[in-house]
């Protein structure tokens, strides 16, 4: 250093404090929905209420027989007073009290079994990413394999196998999709452990617990919150297929998927508007998912494109 | 890099195994006797027992596994226990009509995803990009059975153009096997490509946050060059992953389509094979099932290898 | 007349989500004129490097400009439409980023890279680009030039792929040159080397340019005039010269306050003797160490050879070396993160157990380990209250009110507002998250703490503080440092002994005042001698010395055999440098050198600089020119 410089900076030490450092911090970015965002959770959110309280606002029964005809079309009367907003189904009932029963088995089943998956999927996953070695090894074969095999197919076999009700369709598809969880957790969980506040916490001497409660999982929570929606839309779909090949939800119980196999025929033989009769249920379900996926996209919505919007 | 491209297939065939255990699990977990569907109203205790003893149901379970492991790597799939064919004649035919309609989806849906994955990233928020990410969302949000049904709706009820019912036989012209698999092919191309173009339009804007991106601005290189040379060329390992991910769905996934198009594939035949406990004919689907997935997802990773210079020329 | 270049009243702003302007360049004016090079010297946050890019009419994602002219040729380039804006990037104004590594599109083969914009512009055809860019690989003096366009970017060395970043600004013969912190991210000697070659190939090209730095003694090498940047606003304008000898505006002068000193015996602080106290002392023996699992008694990648350090009776121990020396590698293994394939670590005299598992609580808590990276050395998800908290309730027992009146004391320490225990890390500026990345340390009443590059990621000015802050805790705390850097001059003035580190190997180790007086080990040398000074003509000086034209032409290699330095040596003897190991002399009490040569060769060597006392005719082609270019 010149002597100017050591001159200079002793003469005005206090005049050029001010300039020791930017004290602001990146201000804080909050979570932002587009209307795309809020739109999605304007239904996600209806379609919740009515999961909770839809038996109580259904004009009838979900397997109450009320006409003589199947697939009136939408806004017919009913022979004993009353309208059926939706038209009736197959077997002579009422859609609309059907699609507002439905959404508490579809939703209600899948929201259950995304749930169970993801307490399986995330503690194995974790567990495999902080203990790595033999048990790590072991899960991930394990998961390749379930990988491996389509849903649909496993899901078959385990229905079949094991006989078809309600605790069994959640275990099913939370076994199932457990594998995809633990993948993911398992990913996000070796980022984490590289990261220097994890070894510092080793390095310190804390325990796995302390290492997987409080410094792994918390920083996983986002990211793992944002795939559960997307693993809630699969899971919706994968129990309406199952419903569709007659092997979900069993009747008289109302549930989306297998309204719609139960109605397809309605586009043969019905008449008029009578065709919507397997619509209707296949577009509660279409609006539920695409709502879930509508708020993930916006959450998980990357700079990139800003960048790529800079291209000439 | 060979180190690799072998650790790839030793996972492979260790999950292989893996499934294989699982299956025979799980099948011999499907409810019934297989004795008593097979011999049906002419069962009696002693031709059950003769049954049993002669296709080694009395062994204990592991013997049980490992005779039918021995057999399947010979390449023995066995007979049917429902119709007494063979397994191998059962799948044959099948096996052929799914990688017909497979092959036949790949084709058209690839590069079409591929195209309209990198023109959405070209584009980005333009009414392209947007109409293409909203459709390709909406599309891969609602079931397989509803789009089909939609089809069914418009294109053979409404207007008629197409038989709703899938057919296929051998002597057909091939304009009238085109025709006849047009409706499952349109639903399945609709699907897969949903899917194919999300992740490549997602790949490619994932790699333009890179600084080298921003560099090739920089250069004044132009906005084409920049996705397909600068881009593309990054973003071929997870597109390739993606592909296999959704051919390995066209051979295996596709049950509610063949249900919907009565299509003669093997996914069906398994269906059916699990409603009437034709055991070796569930394991024989379901070993093959896995096979095509997991040789996929190896070449898949091997292609990754191969379009990744750190990879492919070491230091 | 026009200037080649003038930014007149730019303005470059961000928005708020409620769309309000946040300015961040707020009226910058100067001009460039033909082969002229001007500095933009500033901090992270002075908006140099938006100013830099706003030379192409570019901004990045999410800001704007709403005024100002960016004149090329007299002709504003902002109003202009996209396509001629894109004509001109690339072409008349080339840009070179900070980091090559990451510039560089991994999937590309670097010839293609090079010649890309001159051939996309159409000022040259495929061929004759291919030929130019052959050409300035031989100016900017790269390996194997020939050949070098067919490698992609991974293979070739982090120097090499800067100077090739130069390469491909130059290819299409740009009228102004915009050099972004193109120096920043590399060590010393592979600093002067780069220095080099971009001051010869502007000088050759005749182009002006445009040079975006933090760090003054850099720009006293290269530049014809300074431009001063604080907060998006200039501060001082002038010749290079008269900033330099003759700064005006505070902020300068505070910047000229933080620039480091030239490494030198005497330049740190005597300690007054009553501060000394039952100092603990950590010794190193026969250790090798490294990655990838332990086949045969040895490392699948040996970073660290049969290292033997002794710490006795010093407060702070400064550990330096390049990239890859294996100086962060010592301190893991000392911490215990990775244990040793072979050797011990010993703390007063006990031994310590290689892997950490196996250590005691109060040994754990004896030695500390702070990272380099603040960022991802805080938990982003923990507020700091329970950052700095959780090791004193760990080793101290200390809850509830007393564990928050610890944690004030900590952030009063470290001089920072008590209310910062509410904050995340994210809600902390580089420096403060620094802070208490020290802090936390601290929380646990260490004996040592292991300093692993703590300053290198900061500002100038923030990194000076953090010194400052260094040695006040050193004074205050009674705790002693290892402190590793890359850094001589802040090792020289924080230090009281110095390992100095080349390949995984001690070199030379001592009390500071010997370590930075002759005799040198050769590579000590080298490295004293890198380090730029604030002076005008500096580099041109330097580039004179003997140890320079074969130390920074060379690279790096890792050897089993004989001195690791000795292919950059330029005392080597053949035959016996490269076979047999080098002795280690000791010179004065508890400093040790080792090398082959005797003290009194390596003190004439220092005393006859221009000649060359052992021949470099058979070694490689890229060491040969650098040898002949003095």
């Amino acid at each position: 250093m010149t002597d100017t410089t050591q001159a200079a900076a002793s003469e005005s030490d206090q005049e050029t404090s001010i300039y020791d450092e930017l004290p602001d911090a990146p201000p804080k970015k909050k979570l932002k929905l587009t209307w795309t965002g809020k739109l999605g959770v304007i239904v996600v959110a209806f379609w919740v209420i009515i999961a909770v309280i839809g038996p109580w606002i259904a004009p009838y029964d979900q397997a109450e027989i009320l006409d003589m005809d199947s697939y009136l079309p939408p806004g017919a009367e009913i022979d004993s007073g009353g309208t059926h907003w939706l038209g009736s189904d197959n077997n002579e009932r009422d859609i609309l009290s059907r699609v507002l029963w439905g959404a508490r088995m579809t939703v209600g089943i899948s929201f259950f079994a995304t749930l169970l998956a993801y307490l399986m999927g995330v503690t194995a996953g974790i567990a495999a990413a902080v203990k790595k070695g033999w048990i790590d090894m072991i899960l991930s074969r394990i998961n390749d394999a379930i990988l491996s095999l389509p849903t649909i197919m496993l899901g078959l076999l385990i229905v079949v196998a094991l006989g078809s009700s309600i605790p069994i369709l959640i275990g099913t598809a939370a076994i199932i999709y457990a594998s995809s969880v633990y993948r993911i957790a398992r990913a996000y969980g070796q980022e984490i452990m590289v990261m220097d506040y994890v070894e510092s916490a080793q390095a310190r001497g804390e325990t796995i617990w302390w290492i997987i409660f409080r410094e792994v999982l918390p920083n996983a929570a986002m990211p793992l919150a944002t795939d559960f929606g997307l693993r809630l839309v699969f899971v919706v779909l994968f129990i309406s297929s199952l419903s569709f090949l007659g092997l979900g939800i069993q009747p008289p119980n109302a549930d989306w998927g297998s309204m719609v196999r139960g109605n397809l025929e309605a586009m043969q033989y019905a008449e008029g508007w009578g065709i919507l009769a397997p619509i209707w249920p296949a577009l509660a379900i279409a609006s539920f998912t695409i709502a879930i996926n509508l708020i993930v996209d916006d959450i998980s919505a990357k700079s990139g494109g800003d960048l790529a919007k800079k291209m000439i | 890099m060979q180190r690799m491209v072998i650790q790839r297939i030793l996972i492979g065939l260790v999950t292989l195994w893996v499934v294989s255990v699982l299956v025979f699990i799980m099948t011999s977990l499907l409810p019934g006797d297989v004795a008593s569907i097979v011999l049906g109203q002419a069962a009696t205790p002693e031709t059950l027992a003769a049954y049993r003893a002669a296709n080694g149901l009395d062994q204990p379970l592991i013997f049980q596994y490992f005779g039918w492991l021995a057999n399947m790597v010979t390449g023995d799939l066995g007979v049917s226990k429902a119709g007494g064919a063979k397994i191998y004649d059962l799948i044959a035919g099948r096996l052929g009509n799914t990688m017909f309609l497979a092959g036949l989806v790949a084709l058209i849906s690839v590069p079409l995803s591929v195209a309209l994955g990198l023109l959405a990233a070209m584009y980005p928020g333009t009414w392209i990009d947007r109409s293409l990410t909203f459709g390709t969302l909406a599309l891969i949000s609602v079931p397989d059975f509803f789009i089909a049904t939609f089809a069914v709706l418009i294109l053979a009820v409404q207007l008629g153009w197409l038989p709703a019912i899938a057919s296929v036989a051998p002597e057909n012209t091939f304009w009238q096997m085109a025709r006849g698999i047009a409706m499952p092919l349109i639903v399945l191309v609709i699907v897969v490509a949903a899917q194919m173009i999300r992740m490549t339009r997602a790949g490619i804007l994932n790699v333009m946050n890179s600084p080298y991106i921003e560099m090739a601005i920089l250069k004044g290189v132009r906005r084409k060059r920049i996705i397909l040379r600068h881009a593309f060329f990054n973003t071929i390992g997870p597109i390739v992953n993606v592909i296999a991910l959704n051919l390995a769905y066209l051979v295996s996934g596709v049950v509610i389509v063949e249900t919907i198009f009565a299509y003669p594939g093997l996914a069906k035949l398994m269906i059916d094979g699990v409603q009437t406990r034709d055991l070796p004919l569930v394991q024989a689907c379901a070993m093959i099932f896995c096979g095509t997935y997991v040789v996929l997802i190896i070449m898949a990773d091997v292609a990754a290898i191969l379009a990744n210079p750190r990879l492919r020329n070491p230091k | 007349m026009s200037e080649l270049f003038e930014i007149d009243n730019l303005q470059i702003q961000a928005r708020k989500e409620d769309g309000t302007p946040i300015p961040i360049v707020k009226g910058v004016s100067f001009n460039v004129k033909a082969g002229q090079v001007v500095a933009l010297i500033g901090e992270s946050g002075s908006g140099k490097s938006t100013i830099s890019m706003a030379t192409m009419a570019y901004c990045r994602p999410g800001l704007e400009f709403p005024g100002g002219e960016v004149r090329l040729h007299g002709k504003d380039v902002l109003s202009m439409d996209p396509q001629d804006q894109r004509s001109i990037r690339g072409n008349k104004v080339a840009y070179l980023a900070q980091s090559a590594a990451a510039t560089f599109n991994p999937a590309i083969t670097i010839g293609e890279q090079v010649t890309e914009a001159a051939v996309l512009h159409g000022t040259l055809t495929q061929e004759e680009a291919n030929r130019r860019a052959v050409a300035l690989y031989h100016a900017l003096e790269l390996p194997d030039p020939e050949r070098l366009g067919r490698r992609y970017p991974h293979q070739v060395s982090g120097g090499q792929l800067q100077r090739l970043m130069a390469a491909m600004a130059l290819v299409s013969s740009p009228d102004l040159l915009v050099l972004d912190e193109p120096t920043t991210a590399l060590d010393v000697t592979t600093q002067i080397e780069v220095l080099k070659a971009f001051k010869k190939v502007i000088q050759e090209e005749g182009s002006a340019a445009i040079y975006v730095t933090h760090d003054l003694a850099v720009v006293a090498q290269v530049a014809d005039h300074i431009v001063v940047l604080y907060s998006g606003e200039v501060q001082e304008q002038g010749p290079t010269e008269q900033i330099i000898n003759n700064p005006k505006h505070p902020y300068t002068k505070r910047l000229m306050a933080a620039v480091k000193p030239t490494p030198k015996a005497g330049m740190g602080e005597k300690l007054d003797e009553e501060h000394s106290r039952d100092i603990p002392n950590i010794e190193v023996k026969n250790m090798t160490a490294g990655y990838g699992g332990i086949v045969n008694g040895k490392p699948v990648i040996t970073v660290l050879r049969d290292i033997n350090v002794k710490i006795k009776n010093s407060h702070v121990v400064g550990v330096i070396g390049e990239s890859g020396c294996g100086k962060s590698t010592l301190a893991r293994v000392i911490a215990g993160l990775l244990p040793a394939a072979k050797g011990e670590v010993f703390l007063d005299g006990k031994k310590l157990e290689a892997d950490l598992k196996h250590r005691s609580a109060e040994e754990l808590q004896k030695v500390q380990f702070v990272y380099q990276m603040a960022d991802t050395a805080l938990n982003p998800r923990q507020m700091i209250s329970d950052i700095l908290g959780r090791p004193i309730e760990f080793y101290r027992g200390i809850k509830g009110k007393e564990r928050r009146e610890e944690v004030a004391k900590l952030l009063r320490l470290v001089e920072l507002p008590v209310e910062f225990e509410n904050r995340y890390p994210s809600e902390l500026s580089g420096g403060q998250k620094q802070r208490v990345n020290l802090a936390r340390a601290l929380a646990a009443k260490p004996e040592i703490m292991l300093c692993d590059e703590v300053t290198s990621a900061l500002d100038s000015i923030v990194s000076s503080n953090v010194i400052k802050l260094l040695k006040k805790l050193r004074d205050e705390t009674g705790v002693s440092f290892v402190f590793i850097s890359h850094d001589l001059s802040t090792v020289g003035s924080f230090a009281d002994e110095i390992v100095v580190l080349y390949a995984g190997r001690v070199v030379e180790q001592g009390p500071v005042d010997h370590v930075l007086a002759p005799p040198y080990h050769p590579y000590t040398r080298l490295l004293i001698s890198s380090v730029p000074e604030l002076r005008v003509g500096w580099l041109e000086e330097t580039m004179q010395k003997r140890e320079m034209a074969v130390g920074i032409a060379r690279g790096v290699e890792i050897t089993d055999t004989g001195c690791p330095f000795y292919n950059r040596c330029p005392i080597a003897i053949d035959g016996t440098c490269n076979l047999e190991t080098a002795p280690t002399q000791e010179p004065h009490p508890d400093h040790f050198i080792s090398c082959h040569r005797s003290m009194e060769e390596i003190e004439a060597a220092e005393n006859a600089p221009q000649q060359v006392l052992h021949g470099f005719e058979k070694a490689d082609p890229d060491g040969d020119k650098a040898a002949k270019a003095h």
